[in-house]
């Protein structure tokens, strides 16, 4: 026989006494803040050696230093540019593919397939047969991450445009809207919200290639920052890259999210979706 | 045993969810043996208290006793879709076939007993479900509003089928409905649930199978349907002078 | 060309599979012959092939790809399993997810390649910093779809396995893990393939052993034809990893289209 025998119950009155504040997300924050000032105790203690993980906050002031003297600024300007032009580069090939093949049979039977077989190929491995063909410099890296950046844009597009409704096409026609309006205000705006999620993906593919070319070898950027510390054993410093790194994927991220919201603003007051 | 010769016994149990009263201070007795149906509207209680017996809930004040050996009979079936029938009887218990297969005799269902749940109709669902819960020889077999689900031949089957099982294996049965048929047809003992608190508790003394035209049985059946809020023109009609003679 | 559409879909559907690896043969056959891509840029196929020939029967082919198998499969295992016990122990208790969620969701923004030289700093240039790496990569697809899935299991089917008995152990083996398996394959899925990638990475970075090591190797020689041979080697792995993936995902369907059978 079990007895359940209870005057109040005591997590009732635990809970009375520890109101949580109604912040959201305040639940999620507790586990990395405790796990940072365990960190930085155990650091500063010496528990840790600072050769294997410095304490947060020397981290934060090797990034002070080295924006004070701009060392950051330009390595992270540097990389940044890679980045972008990269990314831009790629994108616009494959959202220009991506439409092409998604209006045209006659393209898709051109490109279709010899896309699908690139894409095959792991692009990460390619950096030091692009290193060998354009030079270990700026180029190669571009290159790699231009190539990086094609992939997932090209299949959302095309995706995108299929998707579209061609009715939409077909009633705009009726109205005497060209092959180029109906393309720039039917067919784009149509395929825009999985243009959108594939400009995601591409860029996080184009910051994996971005990082991968640099710590294969760079003489400038980042990846050279990071060279230079893991030479000169500057721990604090390598962290602070990786950090960075992440960063720069969330901001890009964050815009990316930014626009799509700005682009997709119809999609909220549409009942269907 | 602590109490007497009770399998259940509640003591002032109170429950309350965000400001709303559920339950105000229950007090409920069961003998070993005994069946018990529970009856009440939507929203008085009754599946409060049946989950305050099965351990699914904690009381914010009162005293519950209840036996170890408990099984619950939810009103969707729960079986693991991802277990063959027999697995889902044994769930919990070692992994005996032979036991499991006894259990679905038991039910009519031992020809499925390799089956997946996902293909079993609600009714062969919920007799596996009976299978499973008194597989493991229960002193207190809950169920809550077990066949509400099910069409109303099938429901009558049911009812037929607890019936017997109840008399192999003898468990206290507390059955939670709101429909007052079942209640007759099934229970010793009938209580009526209304706002948290048990307005009614009446022994059902007639021999089963249970007969509609048993003196007394109709007058039993408006009673309870009053309890719960159901005015009907039977009603008139039986206490006007002429019933009597029914 | 052959129009696509003239082709009978199942002959289509068979040759799918195999449509990408013989395109590119085909490209790459052309290119070298045709001179469009001259030796000194990439070798030509049947170079490769020869140089596939050689370097097997000296052993030095077939000893790479061991090197670099080992470290994926012990990289994916570590990662992988860590990640389902890490989302087991986030989706099932409150207490478990607010330790570990916020601090991995957070490690989750980190691309897996810029902790490369971090690794390097710690471990030295071993096994074991690549095999780090490799199970970094594993973690995350797997951690965060071991945690949805359990947390998308019908509570009503929790409440039963409670009701008869199960403890936290019994419950987790019983109804939370089955419940939560498709998500956890799909998870699997990502994992798999991210493995490779991250392999691939982590060989480039830090060679000692492997296909990496070939390429970076054959990558200073300017042994155009070796460096072919590793990035198709590494294709072939990532195309048969991919594939495998594939199968998973087609098993993992009908497993659910059997259960619910009708």
């Amino acid at each position: 026989m079990t007895t359940t025998d209870v005057n109040i119950r005591p997590v009732a009155r635990v809970s009375a006494a520890l109101r949580w504040p109604k912040i959201p997300g305040l639940r999620r924050m507790v586990g990395p803040v405790v796990l940072l000032a365990l960190w930085e105790t155990a650091a500063r203690a010496g528990w840790i050696s600072p050769v294997v993980l410095p304490a947060p906050s020397a981290i934060l002031s090797a990034a002070i230093r080295l924006a004070q003297d701009g060392t950051l600024g330009q390595a992270v300007g540097i990389s940044l540019f890679r980045l972008l032009t990269g990314f831009a580069l790629g994108s616009l090939a494959g959202f220009a593919l991506g439409i092409a093949v998604g209006l045209s049979v006659r393209a898709e039977e051109l490109f279709d397939g010899t896309l699908q077989a690139l894409r095959a190929i792991p692009f990460l491995a390619l950096a030091p047969v692009f290193s060998l063909w354009f030079g270990a410099d700026e180029a190669s890296k571009i290159a790699l991450v231009s190539f990086g950046a094609v992939f997932p844009l090209y299949l959302n597009t095309v995706a995108g445009v299929r998707a579209v409704d061609a009715r939409l096409a077909e009633a705009a026609r009726t109205f005497g809207v060209g092959r180029g309006g109906i393309i720039r205000d039917v067919i784009v705006p149509g395929a825009m919200p999985s243009i959108l999620v594939g400009v995601r993906l591409s860029l996080s593919w184009a910051l994996a290639a971005l990082v991968s070319s640099e710590i294969a070898g760079a003489a400038t950027g980042l990846g050279a920052l990071v060279a230079q510390a893991r030479e000169f054993v500057q721990t604090d410093v390598v962290i602070l890259c990786v950090v960075i790194y992440a960063l720069l994927g969330l901001a890009t991220d964050a815009l990316a999210r930014v626009a799509e919201w700005g682009l997709l603003s119809w999609r909220r007051s549409f009942p269907g979706q | 045993m602590a109490s007497g010769t009770s399998a259940v016994s509640v003591r002032g149990a109170t429950r309350s969810f965000a400001s709303r009263q559920v339950l105000r201070s229950i007090d409920l007795e069961i003998a070993p043996g005994e069946f018990l149906v529970l009856l009440g509207a939507s929203g008085c209680g009754k599946t409060t208290l049946l989950r305050l017996l099965a351990g699914l809930d904690r009381p914010d004040y009162g005293r519950i006793q209840v036996p170890e050996g408990r099984s619950v009979v939810f009103q969707d079936a729960r079986l693991l879709p991802w277990r063959r029938v027999w697995r889902n009887v044994v769930l919990g218990l070692p992994r005996d076939r032979a036991r499991a297969e006894a259990a679905l005799e038991e039910v009519g269902l031992g020809a499925r007993a390799d089956d997946w749940p996902g293909t079993l109709s609600g009714g062969e669902a919920q007799r596996a479900a009976l299978a499973r819960a008194l597989v493991r020889q229960p002193e207190l077999l809950l169920l809550d509003e077990p066949f509400a689900a099910l069409d109303a031949l099938t429901r009558l089957r049911m009812q037929q089928l607890v019936l017997d099982l109840w008399r192999v294996h003898g468990p206290a049965i507390l059955l939670v409905t709101h429909d007052v048929d079942e209640a007759l047809t099934l229970a010793d003992r009938v209580l009526v649930m209304r706002e948290g608190r048990i307005a009614v508790d009446i022994p059902v003394r007639f021999d089963r199978p249970r007969v509609r035209v048993a003196p007394g049985f109709e007058r039993l059946r408006q009673h309870l349907l009053q309890e719960l809020g159901v005015v009907s023109t039977e009603h008139e009609a039986l206490t006007s002078p002429r019933a009597a003679v029914s | 060309m052959i129009s696509v559409r003239t082709i009978p879909y199942r002959v289509l559907a068979a040759s799918m599979s195999w449509l990408v690896p013989v395109t590119l043969l085909v490209m790459w056959s052309v290119g070298s012959a045709s001179g469009v891509i001259p030796d000194g840029v990439l070798a030509s196929p049947w170079q490769t092939a020869e140089t596939a020939w050689t370097l097997s029967a000296d052993g030095t082919l077939p000893w790479s790809i061991a090197a670099s198998l080992r470290r994926a499969t012990i990289g994916f295992a570590v990662g992988g399993g860590l990640g389902i016990m890490a989302g087991i122990v986030s989706g099932t208790w409150r207490v478990g997810e607010d330790l570990l969620d916020g601090t991995l969701q957070m490690l989750r923004t980190i691309p897996f390649v810029a902790l490369a030289p971090l690794f390097m700093v710690w471990f030295g240039i071993t096994e074991v910093s690549k095999i780090a790496l490799v199970a970094f990569a594993s973690f995350f697809p797997l951690y965060l779809n071991t945690h949805s899935g359990i947390r998308d299991v019908d509570g009503r089917l929790i409440e039963a396995g409670r009701v008869v008995g199960l403890q936290p152990w019994g419950l987790i083996r019983e109804v939370l893990v089955p419940g939560a398996l498709p998500s956890i394959l799909v998870g699997l899925r990502y994992s798999l393939v991210l493995s490779i990638i991250a392999l691939v990475v982590a060989e480039q970075i830090n060679l000692t052993t492997g296909i990496g090591a070939l390429l970076g190797d054959a990558r200073r020689f300017v042994q155009t034809d070796v460096m072919a041979l590793c990035i198709a080697t590494y294709a072939i792995l990532g195309w048969i990893v991919n594939r495998a993936a594939e199968r998973l995902a087609r098993w993992q369907l009908s497993w659910r289209n059997g259960v619910r059978a009708s």
